[in-house]
């Protein structure tokens, strides 16, 4: 895009709240069941039945609100929303109006070069989540699933701040981070815990006020956050540049086609004629309420990243890998707890762990690998006990079966031998056999030794310690 | 709405606005009827605006005393699909059947 313009992107967040039951009834929120089998009186809007609000929603919100610096309402009330849609069967959805639970907050995000930017967050607050619809290709009917009706969403919407593609990615990996962090999530976006719309628009480079804005929706992920909307930036801008005018519109984002295509709809202006929602009694934010809370927060991303590079001496890429997901910080500092030397425990979590993670598709608890054992197993391989190459392969036995290192070690044979009285024979055969080398290394060839030590590694199959190998070579042809 | 004064008075014109909205089709008879009646109400519930309010802080609620009404998060019973599905005009493979609506791709 030419720097002609400056990009301004907004940003509205929907998270569902990881309670096992819904908002306001008590039928499951566990997602893939049969269609209408997690639904009530209550979340089917039947007459005459009350909303009750559920703690746990409650209390997630107020967790986020002190994650984010939001400020939180003394008393808190909801609205109806009115809306005609079959996803909805009450023809309105429980939200918050004019008084979200919380408002003025921040999202920190870092840059890649270390820069940090704060992404004021307008306000989050509590609602009800809309049912499912299928449409029938090629027939006129569509079907609906009303076990999501009445999940707990948060939303959260961010201030017009952003200014990059980049930095939205950003914003919402951190978002994610931290949400993640709270346990109040699982912010799966394959199965919609977790969905973004996006608002971009363009103006001219210190021009005051906003361009027309256009809304992206149908984005599945990060990575189609961050492409739509460098593409919306260029066809933006391509318009600009021509002296033609931005429609505000909704637009989708084509996955396959990488484009945006103009929903094409009459917009009407909306009309959801909010009230106080009369069916629940307000709430009052209690000063120990917001406490509890507060004093139940783990330590957050950013916090943590300070402690692990002072604590562990670590660098700021090796703290960023380990603070990426709660769980992988907390693996980390249990094997760390064990074993005293983090650099080398966070090699094995940024290389092998990470690489088990990856090939088998599953987060670190999947890999129901104990810390404990990952730490015996690397002061193993620290002792030269094993061969790092050994280290591997136990790590995948591991894995694959649950078994004690030190066991699968024993089994496999695999110790390494560091013991000079049962290299002596071997080290001596090598040098017998191998003449030529041993002329090569004696006339100061000294890349024939190492052909030596691979000689000694072949005849014990690999468990020749290779240093202590070496030294005994030099030793005797010295 | 047209506000004349403190009066508000109804147009044929809201009748309709408020009949889409509502996905109500009404004929022209209906809407004289309807602009008669909802001002009649509004006018009615405009007599409130006689109460002085000054000092009295707004409440969203009518009980003003009652807050806080939680429900713990437990699972509570859920309907059998088949009755869930017992009021649905038309229905096919466990979900409720309507006339296609195309809001998004
Ligand atoms: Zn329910």
């Amino acid at each position: 895009m030419s720097n002609k313009y400056e990009t301004v992107i907004g940003l509205e967040v929907h998270v569902q709240l990881a309670t096992k039951t819904k908002v306001f009834c008590g039928c499951s929120t566990a997602f893939g069941a049969r269609p209408n089998t997690q639904v009530c009186p209550v979340c089917l809007g039947l007459p005459g039945v009350l909303p009750v609000l559920n703690r746990k929603a409650f209390k997630y919100v107020i967790k986020v609100a002190l994650a984010l610096g939001c400020d939180i309402q003394k008393t808190v009330k909801f609205d109806r929303k009115n809306y005609y849609y079959p996803d909805l069967p009450k023809n309105y959805q429980i939200s918050q109006h004019d008084m979200p639970l919380a408002y003025d907050g921040k999202v920190t995000i870092v840059a890649e070069d270390g820069n940090t930017t704060d992404i004021r967050v307008t306000r989050a607050h509590l609602e009800e989540d809309a049912g499912k619809l299928l449409h029938d290709p090629g027939l006129p009917f569509s079907y609906v699933d009303l076990n999501r009706t009445g999940t707990p969403l948060l939303e959260i919407v961010s201030e017009p701040d952003i200014r990059t593609p980049e930095e939205a990615h950003r914003y919402l990996v951190t978002l994610k981070q931290i949400i993640k962090y709270l346990e109040v999530s699982d912010c799966n976006m394959e199965e919609g815990s977790l969905r973004c719309d996006a608002n971009i628009s363009l103006r001219e480079k210190g021009a005051p006020g906003f361009g027309s804005k256009v809304e992206i929706k149908n984005l599945n992920s990060f990575k189609a956050v961050r492409d739509a909307l460098a593409f919306e930036e260029e066809r933006q801008a391509g318009l600009l540049d021509d002296g033609e005018k931005i429609v505000q519109e909704t637009r989708l984002w084509d996955e396959k086609k990488n484009v945006t295509v103009s929903m094409r709809v009459k917009e009407e202006a909306q009309d959801y004629r909010y009230f106080p929602e009369p069916d629940l009694v307000p709430f009052e934010v209690r000063a120990d309420l917001v406490e509890e809370m507060r004093a139940s927060m783990p330590e957050m991303p950013r916090e943590r990243a300070l402690r692990f590079s002072r604590q562990y001496k670590l660098g700021e890429k090796d703290v960023e890998v380990l603070i990426s997901e709660k769980d992988i910080a907390d693996f980390f500092e249990q094997v760390a707890g064990c074993f005293d030397k983090p650099r080398v425990v966070c090699n094995w979590i940024k290389g092998e762990i990470m690489r088990h993670m990856n090939e088998r598709g599953t987060d670190i608890r999947g890999l129901n690998l104990k810390p404990g054992d990952l730490a015996k197993l690397i002061k193993m391989v620290d002792d030269e006990f094993i061969s790092g190459i050994s280290g591997k392969d136990v790590l995948e036995a591991c894995i694959e079966t649950g078994k004690d290192p030190a066991a699968i070690v024993r089994k496999k044979g695999l110790e390494q031998v560091s013991d000079e009285g049962a290299l002596e024979g071997i080290v001596e055969k090598v040098i017998a056999e191998n003449e030529r080398s041993v002329t090569d290394y004696k006339s100061g060839k000294t890349a024939a030794l190492s052909f030596l030590v691979g000689q000694v590694m072949k005849a014990t199959k690999g468990k020749a310690n290779p240093k202590l190998a070496g030294e005994m070579l030099r030793r005797k042809l010295g | 709405m047209e506000n004349t004064g403190r009066k508000k008075v109804i147009t044929e014109d809201d009748v309709r606005y408020v009949a889409r909205l509502s996905r109500l089709r009404l004929d022209e008879k209906d809407v004289t009827m309807f602009r008669g009646q909802l001002s009649a109400i509004l006018e009615y519930i405009e007599q409130l605006n006689e109460v002085d309010t000054e000092g009295v802080p707004p409440t969203s609620h009518v009980l003003s005393s009652m807050k806080n009404v939680f429900r713990e998060d437990e699972p509570g019973v859920s309907l059998s699909p088949e009755e869930a599905l017992s009021n649905a005009p038309e229905k096919k493979d466990g979900f409720f059947k309507v006339p296609r609506i195309i809001k998004e791709a």
